[in-house]
Formats: structure tokens, C-alpha cells, sequence
């Protein structure tokens, strides 16, 4: 790929999904764009660029903007959001006089390793919820992502990542080489393709929301489009959990920061009424 | 620092998971069956165990059982390293008394992953 080829897929991946691609890091370019040229039926990436160029089918650019949109992911990712939610987040929703059920969105979910993390901790400790019906749901861009995701099917690499063994073998079940995760457990979620960056409403609320390792990979003014959205979509009395140190700078109107729990944040109630 | 015993019939393997684990600031020492490994244990308790199953002389799962029996073999943090890979299998190295478990291959986030898992890392 030459210069000019990396720079229209990187302000292509800008455009749609508001990513941060790097055009002089042509390794990560080609070694995420060669499978797509090779399944999209191109006998180079260079001719699959070429037809981005001329004729931009729709289907062919999130195809390329999907496989350059996957981040690094794992079971239980950084540990300690995982326990927030389960002792501190869950108990406080679980306590609330309404009995509506707790809603919680795990966005831009990728492969399924969060939300099914959050599934787990939801389904081991149900004694301590009083009864409160939890609902999950997960979102990613991409549709491949997403259809990964919800077949519940993990390498055995994957879930060699974040997920303790005795966790393994009480939510997953050997199937030849792959670890399928416990139907009871995959049922829980709900999935649905959303684009962080742009308009999603449909008036639903979410208790809580986990967004982590996916501001730092866009560019700026989308991170702040991106919180709003988040935002608006958080309920009122709802948690909103980002990866530590993500929070762009423009997000104190639209987030407070909770004291003691690096990266978890709740609505602004100044923010809230402005936006009404 | 920290001690880990890394138990496996494989010079190669040992060679990769000591490099692995002193970078992550272990100190190693080796042993090539369950046999060798508990004398070591036996003069001095490590902190930690990687334990390879399919072993000439004493397997891994003989070599934990008579581990636990030893006085002071309950301390050591044991991690299974095995081609083994099926629930039963698993199963009976957690019943054995096993802390964690990789299965083969491993590389050196999945053996971070773990050692976090059992707060040694």
C-alpha cells in the first residue's frame, strides 16, 4: 500500500466511524486489510482499495472500516471494573424502590469477552440482587464482531485471557477445539449494531455503561460526540464506566468522575437539564 | 523475590517459561519430573509451581498430591502447564489441589494472566 492508499483508508475509517488510524503504520494496515481483500474476492489490497476509490460500495467500506475498528480484548479486562460493578454498582441499582429491571450496555463489545463477564458476575451472584431482574445488552460496529460474538464460541487462547479456571469450567463447555459458553449464560444478552458516533436514541435508558479502551482509539472531536451519545443514553441515576484516563477533556459537562473509582463516572445533573 | 519451580519434561519449555517468569521477577529453579521437583520441595518450599502433567518417573498430578501431604506443600501457589485440555482433565487438577491452569501453548500474557489470577503477579 502506498501513501496515498493508507491515507484514504485512514480518512474513510475517520469519516464512518470517527477511528484513529494511523496512516504511516502500514504493517497494521495490510496485516487487517489482507484478509478482507482475500474474502471480498481481490487479488491484492492495493485492487481492493482501487475499487474504495472508484465505485465506493457501501458493503466493501465498512468491510474495511469493521476490520480496522477490532481492539485488543480479554475476559474480565483490567479486573477491578468488574468487581465495582458487581459490589458496589449492582448492589446500589438493586436497592433502588422501582421495581423496573437494571439495564446495562456493554458498547462496542467486540468478540463478547465484557459483556460476557458481566454475565457471569450477574449470574454467580443473583443471591445477594434481591431478586432484581438485570438486563444485558451488547453492541458493536461491526456485524462479523457481533455474529462472533454471539455464537458464544471462544479459542482457547482467548479464554486464556482475564478468565480465572475455575470460571472456565463452570461457564463453559469443550466443543473440539473451541470453549462454548454456557447457553443459560449466552442467553442473557441481547445484541444490536450501533455506531457510536452517530445518532442512536430510540429513548433507551441504561442503568449502566460500559465503554472501555474505545475513546482513545478516536479522534478527537468524535470522543466528545461520543460521551454526549453515551450521555444521553445513561439514566439519570446511572454508571457509566470508561478505561482509566480515557475521559476526554471535554467530558466534565456531561460527567462527574465518582470519587475513589478511577474510570467510573455518573451524569451531570446540570448536563441533564440542558439537554432536556 | 519470589521463587518458582518450573516442572517439565522439556528442556525447551523450561527454557521458554524461565525466561517468561524472570522477566516477570521470579527466581527459578528446574526440575524435569514430578520426582526431581519434590525434592526440591523438600528442601526448599517454593512460592511458586509450573506443572507440566505428562511426565517420565513421577507425573504432575502424583508430584501435587504427594506436594500437598509434604509439610509446609500446602503453601506453594500451583499453576497446571499441560497439552491436557479437556474438563475432566481440569477438573481433577483443581480436585488435586491445583491454583490455576494453562493449557498449551502458552505465551507470556497468558502466564501474566494466571499468575494475576492467583495473586502473584
Amino acid at each position: 500500500m502506498n501513501i496515498e492508499d493508507r491515507v484514504l483508508v485512514a480518512e474513510l475509517c475517520a469519516a464512518r466511524a470517527g477511528l484513529k488510524i494511523d496512516p504511516e503504520k502500514t504493517y497494521f494496515l495490510e496485516s487487517r486489510l489482507a484478509p478482507v481483500a482475500r474474502r471480498e474476492g481481490f487479488v491484492s489490497i492495493v485492487d481492493m482499495v482501487d475499487a474504495l476509490r472508484n465505485r465506493s460500495e457501501e458493503r466493501l467500506v465498512w468491510a474495511v472500516v469493521e476490520a480496522l475498528a477490532a481492539g485488543e480484548t480479554a475476559f474480565f479486562r483490567d479486573r477491578e471494573p468488574f468487581r465495582l460493578f458487581r459490589d458496589v454498582v449492582l448492589p446500589t441499582l438493586a436497592k433502588r424502590v422501582e421495581s423496573r429491571p437494571i439495564r446495562v450496555w456493554s458498547a462496542a463489545c467486540g468478540s463478547g469477552q465484557e459483556v460476557y463477564s458481566l454475565a457471569i458476575e450477574v449470574d454467580e451472584h443473583r443471591a445477594q440482587l434481591g431478586g432484581a431482574k438485570i438486563e444485558l445488552f451488547a453492541s458493536d460496529l461491526s456485524e462479523r464482531a457481533l455474529e462472533k460474538a454471539q455464537s458464544g464460541l471462544f479459542t482457547q487462547f482467548e479464554v486464556q485471557r482475564g478468565l480465572p479456571i475455575r470460571r472456565l469450567v463452570a461457564h463453559f463447555e469443550k466443543v473440539d477445539e473451541m470453549w462454548a459458553i454456557a447457553p443459560k449464560i449466552r442467553q442473557m444478552v441481547r445484541w444490536r449494531r450501533v455506531n457510536l458516533v452517530s445518532e442512536f436514541s430510540g429513548g433507551a435508558q441504561f442503568d449502566v455503561i460500559f465503554c472501555r479502551h474505545v475513546l482513545g482509539s478516536l479522534i478527537e472531536p468524535m470522543q466528545v460526540r461520543v460521551i454526549e451519545n453515551l450521555a444521553r443514553a445513561l439514566a439519570p441515576d446511572g454508571f457509566l464506566f470508561l478505561s482509566e484516563g480515557e475521559a476526554p477533556t471535554g467530558f466534565a459537562k456531561a460527567l462527574t468522575p465518582v470519587a475513589g473509582a478511577p474510570g467510573l463516572f455518573v451524569r451531570n445533573p446540570a448536563w441533564r437539564a440542558a439537554a432536556a | 523475590m519470589k521463587t518458582c519451580l518450573v516442572v517439565d519434561d522439556s528442556r525447551v519449555i523450561r527454557k521458554v517459561a524461565r525466561r517468561i517468569l524472570e522477566d516477570m521477577g521470579f527466581e527459578i529453579a528446574e526440575a524435569a519430573d514430578g520426582m526431581e521437583a519434590l525434592a526440591w520441595c523438600r528442601a526448599a518450599m517454593p512460592d511458586a509451581v509450573l506443572l507440566d502433567w505428562n511426565m517420565p518417573v513421577m507425573n504432575g498430578i502424583d508430584f501435587l498430591r504427594h506436594l500437598r501431604q509434604e509439610p509446609g506443600g500446602d503453601r506453594p501457589t500451583v499453576v497446571f502447564c499441560t497439552v491436557e485440555s479437556d474438563v475432566a482433565h481440569i477438573r481433577e487438577a483443581l480436585e488435586a489441589g491445583a491454583d490455576e491452569y494453562i493449557m498449551k501453548p502458552f505465551d507470556g500474557d497468558i502466564i501474566a494472566s494466571k499468575l494475576a489470577e492467583v495473586g502473584l503477579a
